[in-house]
């Protein structure tokens, strides 16, 4: 699984970029994306996924049901 | 944080927008601008008391001296959108509520691009001497953009100052790098030293890769602020702190805080009203949180003006405002506008021209030292407030009805002091009169016994003088507090001859929303 960013509540305030462990978020026309080949919801690195902790408006950085979840390397 | 310069009228003299672009605003962000010293922030043209090193600092820092204001500007890039704590008088959509104007969104630059706009600024306006990084967003919540910005700047002007605001929360970590950029000016936005009280205003903080909450979010916030300017202050970094004032929240607690920054070294203490509107969307605004009223913010700078500097001329400028306090000229400046323009950054003719300024401030302060000696020997228990329209330059003007904002002064027997602004943006539109918004108008300015103004309308005339407050022209284009003297000592005269009797005056509304220039 990956988190993604609700495009209509995003701030573009950049905010969660600098905080990704794996660099897999990005400006895409004005607004925030992740990509969901790179993430890894912060599995491995920290307790709780950096983008979300540290994002202003509630509910915008959530889980992209689109996607199975992360299964970290054994 | 983002807060929004404040500054309320008085600091450096405000070049005329329209004329000059101002850019000065201070950053919005946490951290806002100082104000001038002591000497009640505002309106002393001198250094009163303070101490010659921080007076030389500060003396040409429109954010910092009420006096200066008057004819400095300084200017706001935003290039920091991101921030680390969550303050409920924010919301992030738009600029910092508590600097700037909410509703109002600033432009997002790359350092690159902020370092060509701040030289084509000060290339084409001399008097911007002062270039602020504030909000929206914390600026040390993205060392990397801010300090890069700082550094092209410092490269090619080096002549302006540098200054930054803050929340706080990663100062500590940044002491040094801010040193090293020889950056003079730091505002740290504190609105308490109370965890149980921080906790009403901060939902979170992001600390080390965690979120925090509650009171634990706001001890860690109070500590790392508190260290942050304690460490400040032992480099030799001027220190002004801003507080929210969040009636019924932090109200009382304010001197608290008062004495805490003090005993650190803050050298300047700007309290600021809470700008909260439902349509802001911040946590404040919806939950009806009100902001205080003239009379509720003077009375708290009041009781702690014996205690420090208080800053008074703060007006909550946007981010990216460009100009003198009070002016916004960033639609002259926008970045496509910018990057298309030739920058010569020529440092002797802006030299120049701050000298002539500096003979303009040397004149003003004599004109109102001669009119003070007039009022030597009265003695009156007398003190009450005017409302002066400017433009700047310390001159009475300012057409009544194209006035944004009004400054204020308290007038005694000691004296004229600025004790701070009052926005009624534009009540003329045009040259209409508009009924509404002389009404406004007037809720503005209802504390103040007098206007003065360069020239006003006949039916605006006669409805001041209906509400009780009385319109002055006859100082048009005149020096401010000479003026004000003088007519206060006609005022007394009037009093004492028992022709008129002195009144007090009802409290005065804070107009809500930033101050953006006129559209
Ligand atoms: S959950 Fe972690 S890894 Fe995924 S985008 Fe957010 S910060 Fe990056
Ligand atoms: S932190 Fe939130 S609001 Fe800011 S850019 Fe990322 S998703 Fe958008
Ligand atoms: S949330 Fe951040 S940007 Fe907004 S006022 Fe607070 S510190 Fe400033």
């Amino acid at each position: 699984m990956t988190l993604k960013i609700v495009a209509s509540q995003c701030t573009s305030c950049s905010a969660c970029e600098a905080e990704c462990p794996n660099v897999a978020i990005s400006e895409k026309n004005g607004t925030f994306v992740i990509n969901p080949k790179k993430c890894t919801e912060c599995i491995g690195h920290f307790d709780a996924p950096q983008c979300a902790a540290v994002c202003p408006v509630d509910d915008t950085c959530i889980i992209d049901n689109a996607y199975p979840r992360y299964q970290p390397a054994q | 944080m983002q807060e929004l310069a404040q500054h309320e009228g008085a600091e450096a003299s405000i070049v005329n927008v329209e004329a000059v672009m101002q850019q000065v605003a201070e950053h919005k962000g946490c951290g806002t601008s100082g104000g001038s010293g002591k000497a009640s922030c505002g309106s002393a043209a001198g250094s009163g008391d303070l101490p010659t090193e921080i007076w030389e600092k500060v003396k040409n820092h429109p954010c910092y001296s009420e006096e200066a204001h008057h004819h400095y500007a300084r200017m706001h890039v935003a290039v920091a959108p991101a921030c680390n704590i969550q303050c409920n008088y924010c919301n992030r959509k738009y600029d910092c509520a508590n600097e700037s104007r909410p509703g109002v969104v600033s432009e997002k630059l790359t350092p690159e691009q902020a370092a060509k706009k701040v030289l084509a600024v000060a290339s084409t306006i001399p008097q911007m001497t002062v270039l602020g990084i504030a909000g929206p967003g914390d600026p040390l919540a993205n060392p990397e953009k801010t300090f890069k910005t700082f550094e092209l700047i410092a490269k090619t002007a080096p002549d302006i100052k540098l200054c930054l605001s803050t929340n706080g929360l990663a100062l500590p970590d940044h002491v040094d790098t801010i040193a090293g950029f020889n950056v003079d000016h730091v505002t740290i936005t504190i609105n308490m030293v109370d965890p149980e009280v921080g906790a009403k205003i901060y939902p979170w903080v992001f600390w080390k890769h965690k979120r925090y909450t509650g009171v634990e979010a706001a001890k860690l916030l109070t500590d790392r602020q508190l260290q942050g300017l304690e460490m400040l202050t032992e480099r030799g970094i001027l220190c002004k702190v801003n507080s929210v004032m969040i009636p019924g929240v932090n109200d009382r607690h304010l001197v608290e805080v008062n004495k805490a920054v003090k005993s650190r070294g803050a050298f300047l203490h700007n309290i600021m009203p809470l700008i909260s509107a439902p349509e802001h969307g911040t946590v404040f605004g919806l939950n009806g949180q009100r902001g205080p009223t003239a009379q509720e913010l003077k009375a708290l700078q009041d009781s702690c003006e014996g205690e420090m500097n208080m800053m008074r001329h703060c007006r909550q400028c946007r981010a990216d405002a460009v100009g003198l306090l009070g002016e916004d000229r960033s639609a002259e400046f926008t970045t496509e506008k910018i990057m298309a323009m030739d920058v010569d950054y020529d440092l002797e003719s802006r030299k120049a021209y701050q000298a002539k300024v500096e003979e303009e401030r040397v004149a003003k302060v004599a004109a109102k030292q001669e009119e003070l000696e007039t009022l030597a020997g009265e003695s009156s228990d007398i003190k009450l407030l005017i409302a002066v329209a400017t433009k700047g330059s310390g001159l009475i003007n300012e057409h009544f009805g194209h006035a944004k904002e009004f400054q204020v002064y308290e007038l005694s027997t000691g004296g004229a002091k600025f004790v701070g602004h009052r926005r009624v943006d534009l009540y003329c539109q045009g040259g209409y009169g508009d009924e509404d918004s002389l009404e406004t108008v007037i809720r503005a300015i209802n504390d103040c016994h007098a206007v003065f103004v360069a020239k006003i309308g006949g039916c605006p005339k006669s409805d001041l003088i209906k509400a009780g407050i009385e319109p002055v022209d006859q100082f048009a284009h005149e020096f401010i507090e000479k003026s004000a003297i003088a007519w206060f000592k006609n005022y007394l005269d009037k009093v004492n001859s028992g022709e008129i009797q002195h009144i007090e005056r009802g409290d005065a509304e804070i107009r809500q929303g930033a101050l953006t220039a006129a559209a």
